[in-house]
């Protein structure tokens, strides 16, 4: 019997037509025909092209990590909350860095004024390091630094730090952002032209695959693009052409995939329709597990994983009827869980406008912990697989990010893509038209243009800006800089400078120099003078 | 009319004021764009530069009492009148400082497209 003939259209069955935020429309049915030829018949978990989850029992032994993102000023105040999560028996913390530290400036540059501390640590010189670091067993607590413009630097900065107070680097884990691509799409803390900055990012695989292999120097952020304006067949297209302009930068090194591929992790965006993002996320899977073995030849499975931090989804919250975002990040955290993430981080409700509050943010964790405890989300994997609507769904993502990579080659990469702004341009002219669809009402969110209640404006709040704690950096700045060997400080520079000349792995000329406690901005500097500096192309 | 839109210090975040980019374009506006991360002193050489008729400023980091500041103090420098506004994270209470400071309007995030666009009309209807 044909199942075809029965299936009926939206116009057939009298019913408006449906599209998804990435263009694809949606049929009001789905049927056994619509999956008869998915690819992912008889799929298992955990086994080959890992649609279904790169674990076979994903969450029953183990749920998803929970890791929320804080920021703290000082590298004193980041100190003592080390002390304290260590003391609760935790093991990790997102480190945020000030706006200074992430755009190459140290903090009594002029145009760091208004800004040192203000988004996060302010780090200076090594000394920063090691007084957040002082008396923390870092065999017992791993470090993910939100960094990308200067994450060499601070990457050198983590692994001199724990040499010199005596650490065997070769088991040091940890993990940085350092997708530096997607700055120049979104966030925008770039620094060096695009292809300089794709080396450097490239000189921290190389150097850590050889002397940190446990340290995860790269975490590719899908999240950014999309919230810049992206769809999400984009969010993941995008996300995967840089993946693999950095594994291309590593294998021209001489490393093998087998032995990159397993560190490499990516950062995406969950909000918007629940069965296009957990299609997204399960096509998507399997597309990069098939891009890894078959492009590249990975032998090991685990080379094939898309791991995955899947959190956040801020572009989705609103500022009006603030407690609605309770209930999109319950619904977030479902989705997040149903596309088999590894691990989940959720926005506070009151972000859009505020400083989370502990008891905003105590709300997230008690989201997501009813989900593990009360909802039976650990107890099966993939308990979505099998649907007719998601697995057609997720045949067809697979097929259509594959087609948005291909609009990416035909724009000669995306490292010439990024460099021109073509991407940006796409991206940003999205953004418009999303940003209208909402103000005009044609796309619906409620409280915003559709069920509006007459509310008080939310008041945004920003922490005071602290000018005693930013004048105490500076001062440890000029201390610490009054205290170094200058004769050592000029040649650490000059190498660094040399090496970027002869087109060296700069990892091991700034090892040397953050010991020396050459500074962020100093050494930025020499880079400088070597690569110039990104020209940012004006498309809106 | 000609609109600077610029962003001054080091926020990164440009989706808003590329959005309202494309909004004055629509709307019959001549929009010229700094890019990101430009002091005030670079801006306001952009906007002379470009004979521009007002300068949109867009700060998300919450340093705009910071930056207006140094607008009205560059302005004054060069002897130059060219009004000037602000759009991004603006607590309420903020906006009488921006204006005190100088600053002809100050839009908060969640503003509405369309009523940047009328503010900008009525300004040209003045002018």
């Amino acid at each position: 019997m044909s199942t075809t003939k029965t299936k009926k259209t939206a116009e057939d069955l009298g019913v408006k037509r449906v599209y998804l935020e990435s263009g694809l429309e949606v049929d009001p049915v789905y049927t056994a025909s619509d999956t008869e030829n998915s690819n992912s018949k008889n799929e298992m978990p955990g086994v080959y092209p890992f649609t279904r989850g790169i674990h076979p029992t994903m969450y029953r032994n183990k749920p998803f990590t929970i890791r929320q993102y804080a920021g703290f000023a000082s590298p004193e105040e980041t100190n003592e909350r080390f002390q304290f999560l260590i003391k609760n028996g935790q093991s990790g913390l997102n480190v945020a860095f000030d706006l200074p530290t992430q755009c190459g400036l140290d903090s009594d540059d002029l145009r760091a004024f208004g800004e040192v501390g203000r988004v996060g640590m302010s780090i200076d010189t090594l000394h920063d390091f090691e007084i957040a670091f002082k008396n923390i067993d870092l065999d017992k607590i791993t470090v993910s630094m939100t960094i990308n413009g200067t994450a060499i630097i601070l990457i050198a900065m983590y692994i001199a730090m724990a040499e010199k107070a005596g650490y065997d680097i070769s088991t040091l884990r940890g993990t940085a952002q350092n997708d530096i691509l997607k700055e120049f799409i979104g966030r925008g803390t770039w620094i060096f032209p695009v292809d300089k900055s794709v080396k450097l990012v490239v000189d921290t695989i190389e150097y850590c695959a050889k002397h940190v292999p446990k340290y995860s120097p790269v975490s590719v952020c899908g999240y950014h693009i999309r919230e810049s304006g992206a769809n999400p067949i984009q969010e993941m297209a995008y996300a995967f052409c840089i993946a693999k302009a950095y594994t291309d930068g590593a294998l021209s090194r001489g490393i093998t995939i087998d032995d990159f591929a397993s560190r490499l992790s990516f950062n995406f965006d969950i909000y918007g329709n629940l069965f296009e993002q957990v299609a997204k996320f399960r096509g998507g899977r399997r597309l990069w597990a098939k891009i890894i073995r078959e492009e590249y030849g990975a032998k090991k499975d685990s080379s094939c994983w898309l791991r995955m931090i899947a959190g956040g989804g801020g572009g989705g919250l609103t500022k009006e009827q603030p407690e609605n975002n309770i209930v999109r990040s319950a619904y977030y955290a479902l989705i997040s869980a149903l596309s088999g993430t590894q691990t989940m981080a959720l926005c506070s409700y009151d972000e859009a406008y505020t400083i989370p509050t502990e008891h905003s943010a105590e709300i997230s964790l008690r989201t997501m912990q009813i989900m593990i405890h009360e909802m039976g989300i650990c107890d099966t994997v993939d308990p979505l697989g099998g649907s007719y609507y998601v697995e057609a769904l997720t045949d067809k993502f697979e097929e259509e990010i594959k087609k948005e990579m291909k609009t990416v080659e035909k724009w000669d990469g995306i490292v010439n893509a990024v460099a021109t702004g073509k991407i940006q341009e796409s991206v940003s002219k999205q953004a418009y038209v999303r940003e209208m669809g909402m103000q005009t009402g044609k796309v619906p969110k409620v409280g915003v243009n559709i069920y509006t209640r007459e509310e008080e404006a939310k008041e945004v709040e920003f922490h005071p800006y602290n000018l005693d704690a930013a004048n105490a950096q500076i001062g440890k700045l000029k201390t610490t800089k009054a205290a170094r060997n200058a004769e050592k400080v000029k040649a650490c520079l000059a190498l660094v400078k040399q090496d970027a000349i002869d087109d060296k792995n700069l990892m091991p000329a700034i090892i040397a120099a953050v010991k020396e406690y050459c500074t962020v901005g100093e050494i930025v500097t020499a880079m400088k003078e070597v690569y110039g500096e990104f020209k940012e192309p004006i498309f809106f | 009319m000609k609109v600077l839109l610029s962003k001054p210090g080091l926020d990164g975040h440009d989706v808003g004021v590329k959005v309202l980019a494309h909004g004055l374009i629509d709307a019959g506006f001549q929009v010229v764009y700094t890019g990101l991360r430009k002091t005030i002193e670079e801006i306001v050489d952009i906007a002379v530069k470009n004979k521009v008729d007002i300068i949109g400023m867009s700060i998300l980091s919450g340093t705009h009492l910071v930056l207006a500041q140094r607008m009205k103090e560059v302005l004054a420098e060069r002897k130059l009148n060219i009004p000037w506004f602000v759009g991004g994270n603006i607590p309420a209470k903020d906006i009488e400082k921006l204006k005190k400071l100088g600053a002809h309007n100050a839009f908060a995030t969640g503003s509405k497209v369309a009523d940047v666009v009328n503010y900008f009309n009525s300004i040209k209807v003045k002018a």
